[in-house]
């Protein structure tokens, strides 16, 4: 049971090595000198602990203005390419489901590639494919590029979804006489719903963290939140807001997993 | 509907569901491929914009610049690679090891460090890194340690080394010697990154891996290691296979990283083919680099395949023997 010690004590490591840099980035949101990043005056006095990034971003302070439009366009960003990526997904998962033509295998390579490629990879050909077509970056090439790779993934959680639904459930409402359609919108979707908001909540949180493929196509000016935190040098007088603005995300993502935990929970326990 | 499944000229419902997604990606991911791969094969224009057809561009590639940053980029992914499955490996084993309560806790919180942004996360380590911070003196102590371990070895050897990434080409001097713009940052800061991708593959698969073989390779007298290394790692190593992909994949792709801590010390394919895309508007250049890590990220996934179905195959094999031998011997016992 030697080993067995040796694991659990490597696992507590691993778990400190995963948290100390998120426990860092609640730390700086508080830190009231944003240049040096630090708590401390150079006679090495505690300078206590700040408020005002969060004051700024409630009030909406030029100094953060920048950073709240970014914040904004990725929101934006996200939540359209989401939506579509959903739609294709889904209309994906469905032809790879329930076909095994030629057709489908060229279609399952071309959704399968993009996931296991760097991102680098699909950023540099979509800017090469916007040069040779002579666009100009911005909103909508960034929106293009956020949807190609969230789509795969999306048809990834859906096709899983599908792997356990039963085809016979359909085949009965077309025998009950519902048409394609009627048989997708009422029966069909219904069932596939959770593995599509699984996928649309995996795209989002793609789509809201990328960095690499937007720096790519995102043309001089137009900066989503990742984008522009990493075009702020380390000379930047606001940097703790990024780290407030950080972790006011993260606390909103924490109620909402935490809500739908309960949500889940006792849907479940309704069941029982 | 299984006759559906059979049909070798797609019909219009199948046109109709596949054409969004398959025309998307074609038009967006596939012909963009090609773009690049023909962009290698044209010349340069001062204006930044693509020459004609030339193979100039595949020329300049020799420049002694290029091997090295394709060098360096993978040697540093598989530096990653392997710290990420070192650490991974006792993680997974400790975690499917425990009650299923604490396993979808620990499980979890794995995966939480996440829901923050990953810039965000990078600046934070950036921030850290500072040379005034506690990290940059165990840097230093750890560089002194690496100077002591080689120092005596003869100058080819530490050449050598130095050309692995293991010991450091001169001796250390605090003030140049700092943590952050550093490869040592790079490394530190993407096994950060990549580590959960490595333990979650290696946890489902140690979750399914049957616990008591291990006691029982104990009761016939193996040591620990050696059961855990006979045993254990075998029953994992679909696991293992997917979370080498899973860290290897992206280091080679890794940009971001490099750029934020690596300094002028550090700078990658990924750097380069930025640089050369964005910065000085060498197109064709930046194509010729993209092409060159596809290519590195092809080998991989290639041979994964290939052991893969050796592995199936093998598999299959035994299976048919054993049938085989189960078979003979039935039809013994029946002959007796």
């Amino acid at each position: 049971m030697k080993r067995s010690m040796f694991s659990v004590f490597v696992l507590s490591a691993v778990l400190a090595f995963l948290y100390v840099p998120i426990i860092l980035v609640v730390a700086y949101g508080f830190v009231p000198n944003g240049i040096a990043m630090t708590f401390f005056a150079s006679d090495g006095s505690f300078l206590g602990f700040t408020g005002k990034w969060y004051g700024y971003i409630f009030g909406g302070h030029h100094a953060v203005r920048a950073l709240l439009e970014s914040f904004w366009l990725s929101l934006i960003v996200a939540g359209i390419s989401t939506l579509v990526s959903c739609v294709l997904g889904t209309t994906s998962a469905l032809a790879l489901h329930k076909w095994r033509g030629r057709l489908q295998s060229i279609h399952h390579a071309l959704v399968y590639t993009p996931l296991i490629m760097p991102d680098i990879l699909i950023g540099i050909s979509l800017l090469m494919l916007f040069v040779a077509c002579g666009v100009e970056c911005g909103f909508w090439t960034i929106l293009i590029a956020h949807v190609t790779f969230c789509v795969s993934y999306v048809t990834m959680t859906v096709l899983a979804r599908l792997a356990d639904f039963d085809d016979r459930i359909t085949e009965a409402a077309y025998d009950l006489g519902a048409g394609p359609w009627y048989a997708f919108f009422h029966v069909q979707l219904p069932i596939l719903l959770p593995g599509i908001v699984a996928g649309g909540l995996l795209a989002f949180t793609l789509s809201i963290d990328d960095v690499v493929i937007t720096s790519f196509v995102n043309g001089a000016g137009t900066n989503t939140f990742p984008t522009y935190v990493s075009s702020m040098t380390k000379h930047s007088r606001n940097l703790p807001s990024v780290f407030a603005l950080s972790t006011l995300m993260l606390i909103f993502t924490c109620v909402l997993v935490g809500l739908s935990k309960l949500i889940t929970g006792r849907t479940q326990s309704k069941r029982k | 509907m299984n006759d559906n499944k059979r049909t070798r000229f797609p019909n219009r419902a199948e046109w109709l569901v596949t054409a969004p997604s398959f025309l998307w990606l074609a038009l967006f991911f596939a012909v963009p491929a090609v773009i690049v791969l023909a962009f290698t094969f044209h010349g340069h224009d001062a204006s930044g914009g693509v020459g004609e057809w030339s193979l100039s561009t595949w020329r300049e590639l020799v420049d002694p610049d290029y091997p090295a940053i394709v060098w360096n980029t993978l040697r540093i992914s598989f530096e990653v690679t392997l710290w990420s499955i070192v650490l991974a490996v006792p993680c997974a084993y400790a975690i499917a090891r425990m009650s299923p309560k604490w396993r979808s806790i620990v499980a979890g919180s794995i995966m939480l460090p996440f829901w923050t942004s990953f810039v965000v996360r990078v600046f934070a380590w950036k921030t850290m890194l500072h040379p005034d911070g506690w990290l940059q003196a165990c840097y230093l102590v750890f560089l002194r340690v690496r100077e002591w371990l080689f120092g005596w070895l003869p100058a080819f050897l530490q050449k050598a080394l130095v050309l692995l990434g293991v010991a450091s080409s001169g001796p250390v001097d605090p003030a140049t010697s700092t943590i952050l713009d550093s490869e040592a940052a790079v490394v530190l800061v993407s096994v950060y990154t990549f580590l959960p991708f490595a333990i979650m593959p290696i946890y489902t698969a140690a979750e399914k891996f049957d616990f008591s073989l291990l006691e029982a390779a104990r009761d016939l007298g193996a040591k620990n290691f050696y059961a855990f290394r006979k045993i254990f790692i075998p029953g994992i190593r679909q696991g293992l296979v997917s979370a080498v992909l899973m860290v290897f994949i992206p280091a080679i792709g890794s940009y971001v990283i490099p750029q934020m801590l690596g300094g002028t010390d550090c700078v990658l394919i990924g750097n380069k083919i930025f640089m050369r895309a964005i910065q000085n508007r060498n197109i064709p250049h930046a194509s010729a680099l993209a092409t060159l890590m596809a290519v590195s990220v092809l080998i991989p996934i290639g041979l994964s395949m290939w052991w893969k179905k050796r592995q199936d195959s093998r598999d299959r094999r035994r299976l048919e023997e054993q049938t085989a031998r189960l078979m003979t011997s039935s039809m013994e016992g029946g002959v007796q």
